[in-house]
């Protein structure tokens, strides 16, 4: 039983009442232009490769670009990523979406290890798989090669999204897809895989914007993409128009890229109609041909994609033995590493939230066009990113050039969105309406942003830092172009190691990276999972 | 005494105004319940005494305090009012127990005693303090919801629409718990709803907003049977409206005669029925005595213990007009039946009509 009210609350809220009245107006509103500038701040820089691009293709004039750009040597690097995205995309969709349907919606035996496992080479860089492939067999070089390893490497980026979708599918349509008279072929065909296509489409593009701006990869297994020939351009003549043009191409052919997917997007919206939760998926039941079918495959992809980067390494770790661990560089280069990673998702995941806080509560065309210039800035080649802040920084800011801020900028730069993706979903995970429930029971706006906000927004933050900090510790192109002289991150130590063909030294630094990256792994894998619905 | 006084409230966004010049008082202790349909205004008026908005202009005050005008506003925290959400909006980061000691002082141990004293006055065990919101069902929920509200002892309680996610039985029995918890604890309370069943029976006073402004409040029964306008009287429930002549305290419609409050008024006007004033009774026709007229049931519409019957009968201009007349769902006459249809009480003259 409620006690009345005391008439002294009352009398006691009047007597508060002049001096505050004022202020909460005045801060309602005073809190959005500050975020917004801060906003604005961020997807500006996030333009200056974009800007640097069209900038340098300006001062280049006609005459200039078409000398650079219609080479041979340009047509043969065209021809080349043309047939490396062109044989690689389908068969990492193919793969991924055979993996995706086998351990979600098959009886496959061990289906949940075999899910994890089709996740795991994540963990492992782009370009340990390659040293694992080259020293497993050294003549591996060229189309073959790249296309091999850019399979195993990348498709788990076509594998979880399509996973996800296929767990969160709707099994009353494929039923009622049965009662139209459908064969379960017809039914995956016409019915399963058209509310895929988002989901293969965004993984598709994943991978191709890797394929186009992976540089260690293709570099250790001698097969020359734009990357590699910018780098090796940059390595040569420092900052010429060559490598300039040479960029410019790559970044139309990433924004044709990503044009094709939203083409391929369309107005498409698969959400589920209708209300109630959904029953489990029935699963699949294999045949007994088509068991060992199922399981070969899983077992030959996990046995690719991970059993050989790990026997490799186990090989070479066997073979350096301890001495390799002696090296005095080795926990220095550790140490940077993590402080780099540490300060860049930190910085990273801060720079993200102006602008995920505004896009959930106060959204807007001006937010929306800044986010997706975001979404583009960051798409772009880490090379590209790393040319521009070469140039921007001996041309306009001397003092930060070849210093650690601009390596975290290069990493801002190019890691915003997975920060931002994840901070998103945290904040709006946070509805104004709990803080304006918080502060009808009398807590102050600061109070009730602590309390409530800010505790549901922090398992997003973490998540996005966490991405960005994986993305960091493995990153190898824009660190070896930006790091300041003396700074060597475990990617770019084994990459010297590497070039010296020493892949006994390199085995430590490979096992490192993936001893690092294994955990967020997982996390990824986790939230891929919930977000799903389980 | 009145507890919560608004007065010409004007509120819009951008070019559109969303509560426009509304004044109304709420007596200490009353439950008063603003109902309309969606997007009339109703839920930032709400805000608006809850403080997450302010007026444009006009002016809000509570218990003689000013909480808003044309200077500035109280803040939220500062209000001592109470709010519950449509979806109870429970923190989905603390148990039941933290969610309804978030507004009390001190350290989680001396609140227990308060905690376990409002789990008992919602009826909810005190074995729930330790559950998770996503645990509960959407009952539950709401009684947290409340629990929670009512920690501060607020000198006002807003709901806004909190039953109209739980089912319809669920939602008469929380409505009727609800509405004596907060006249056994004397709170002075406002509902929102666009409920028109919900608005009539948790209602001392009503307030119909339609389009931002508060069209008519009253009781209401004084609602029900003398609405403004054929809007308010059709969203307050089923209504027959017919066009009359009006002489010497009667209306002349294709009803017959019918005695209206006002014999003052004369000429054309439009007056209103509820279809609980048509009486059917078996083809005897009582000319001169309860005004009516005869009529051909055409079809029936069986829902049980009650049913409608629709009954065909000829205007004056020899048009055919069909009317509803209820009817108990056992002794309902068939299709084809003559009948005679008298009809009791006053007939409303709508105003301005």
């Amino acid at each position: 039983m409620a006690e009345p009210l005391s008439q002294a609350e009352g009398i006691d809220g009047a007597a508060r009442l002049p001096a505050l009245r004022l202020l909460q107006r005045r801060r309602a509103r005073a809190s959005t232009p500050w975020l917004l500038g801060a906003a604005l701040l961020v997807s500006l820089l996030a333009l200056v490769p974009l800007g640097f691009v069209v900038a340098v293709s300006i001062q280049t004039g006609w005459a200039g670009i078409a000398e650079l750009v219609l080479r041979p040597r340009v047509a043969e690097l065209l021809f080349n990523t043309l047939l490396l995205l062109l044989l690689t995309l389908p068969l990492c969709v193919l793969l991924g979406v055979a993996l995706a349907w086998l351990t979600e919606r098959s009886d496959l035996p061990g289906r949940r290890a075999w899910s994890l496992l089709a996740v795991a080479p994540m963990a492992v860089p782009a370009f340990v798989h390659s040293y694992a492939w080259v020293s497993l067999l050294p003549a591996l070089h060229g189309l073959p090669a790249a296309v091999l390893v850019s399979v195993i490497a990348y498709c788990p980026f076509v594998y979880l999204p399509v996973a996800a979708t296929l767990r969160r599918l709707d099994p009353a349509l494929e039923d009622v897809a049965q009662s139209l008279g459908l064969r379960p072929r017809a039914q995956f065909l016409r019915v399963v895989l058209p509310q895929l296509r988002l989901a293969i489409a965004g993984g598709a593009l994943l991978v191709g914007l890797h394929l186009l701006a992976e540089y260690g990869l293709y570099a250790m297994i001698r097969f020359d993409t734009f990357t590699t020939a910018i780098y090796d351009q940059f390595q040569s003549t420092y900052n010429g128009p060559a490598a300039n043009m040479l960029a410019g191409v790559l970044v139309v052919c990433c924004l044709l890229l990503l044009s094709a997917e939203s083409a391929c997007r369309g107005q498409a919206r698969y959400a589920r109609v209708g209300s109630g939760s959904p029953r489990a998926q029935p699963l699949q039941v294999l045949s007994g041909t088509g068991r060992c079918a199922g399981l070969l495959l899983v077992g030959l992809s996990s046995a690719l994609a991970l059993g050989v980067p790990l026997l490799t390494l186990g090989n070479w770790l066997l073979a350096g033995g301890s001495e390799a661990w002696q090296v005095p560089e080795l926990l220095p280069s550790l140490g940077q590493t993590l402080e780099l990673a540490c300060l860049g998702a930190l910085l990273t995941t801060c720079a993200a939230f102006p602008l995920a806080w505004l896009s959930i509560r106060a959204p807007g065309r001006l937010l929306r066009l800044l986010e997706s210039a975001n979404y583009i800035a960051s798409s772009l080649p880490g090379i590209v990113v790393a040319l521009a802040l070469v140039t921007v920084t001996v041309r306009y800011a001397r003092p930060i050039y070849q210093t650690s801020l601009t390596v975290l900028l290069a990493y801002g730069l190019m890691f915003l969105p997975r920060a931002l993706v994840s901070l998103r979903a945290g904040i709006a995970q946070a509805p104004v309406e709990l803080e304006n429930i918080a502060r009808s029971l009398g807590r102050t706006p600061f109070q009730a942003l602590w309390r409530v906000t800010l505790r549901l927004v922090a398992p997003g933050a973490a998540a996005g830092a966490a991405l960005v900090f994986l993305a960091i510790s493995n990153e190898l192109t824009a660190t070896l172009l930006l790091a300041p002289n003396g700074t060597r991150t475990l990617a770019s130590a084994f990459w010297a190691r590497t070039s010296e063909i020493d892949y006994a030294a390199a085995a430590p630094y490979a096992l490192l990276m993936i001893l690092i990256s294994l955990p967020l792994t997982g996390l990824l894998y986790h939230q891929s999972r919930r977000t799903a619905g389980r | 005494m009145n507890s919560l006084e608004l007065q010409q409230l004007h509120k819009s966004y951008g070019t559109l105004s969303a509560v426009h010049d509304v004044s109304l008082n709420l007596p200490a202790g009353s439950r008063t319940v603003i109902v309309g349909p969606s997007g009339s205004g109703k839920t930032t008026l709400l805000r608006m005494i809850a403080g997450f908005e302010f007026p444009d202009r006009g002016r809000i005050s509570l218990n003689g305090q000013v909480l808003a005008d044309e200077q500035g506003a109280l803040p939220a925290h500062q209000r001592l009012i109470g709010y519950v959400p449509q979806d109870g909006a429970l923190f989905p980061h603390m148990n039941v127990a933290a969610n309804i000691g978030f507004g009390l002082p001190g350290k989680m141990a001396a609140k227990q005693t308060r905690i376990d004293e409002l789990l008992d006055m919602v009826a909810l065990d005190r074995a729930m303090g330790t559950r998770w919101p996503h645990e509960l069902s959407g009952g539950q929920q709401q009684r947290v919801a409340l629990a929670r509200a009512l920690a501060q002892r607020p000198r006002l309680m807003l709901l806004d629409e909190p039953f109209s996610a739980l089912d319809t039985g669920l939602r008469a029995s929380m409505r009727k718990a609800v509405a004596r918890l907060l006249a056994d604890a004397g709170i002075t309370t406002i509902l929102v709803t666009h409920d028109q069943a919900e608005a009539l029976s948790f209602a001392d006073q009503l307030a119909v907003m339609r389009q931002g402004r508060l069209v008519q409040s009253g009781t209401p029964l004084e609602l029900y049977r003398h609405p403004r306008d054929a809007q308010t009287a059709l969203f307050l429930g089923d209504a027959l409206m017919l066009p009359a002549r009006l002489e010497q305290g009667l209306a002349h419609c294709d009803l017959g005669p019918l005695p209206i409050a006002d014999p003052g008024r004369q000429g054309a006007a439009q007056i209103m029925l509820r279809p609980e004033q048509l009486q059917w009774s078996a083809g005897i026709v009582q000319s001169g005595a309860a005004p009516g007229c005869a009529g051909v049931v055409k079809d029936w519409d069986f829902a049980g213990n009650h049913c409608t019957l629709s009954v065909a009968i000829t205007t004056v201009d020899g048009r055919q007009q069909l009317l509803p007349v209820p009817a108990a769902g056992l002794q309902a006459p068939a299709p084809g039946s003559r009948v005679w249809i008298s009809i009791s009480g006053q007939a409303h003259v709508l105003p301005g009509s």
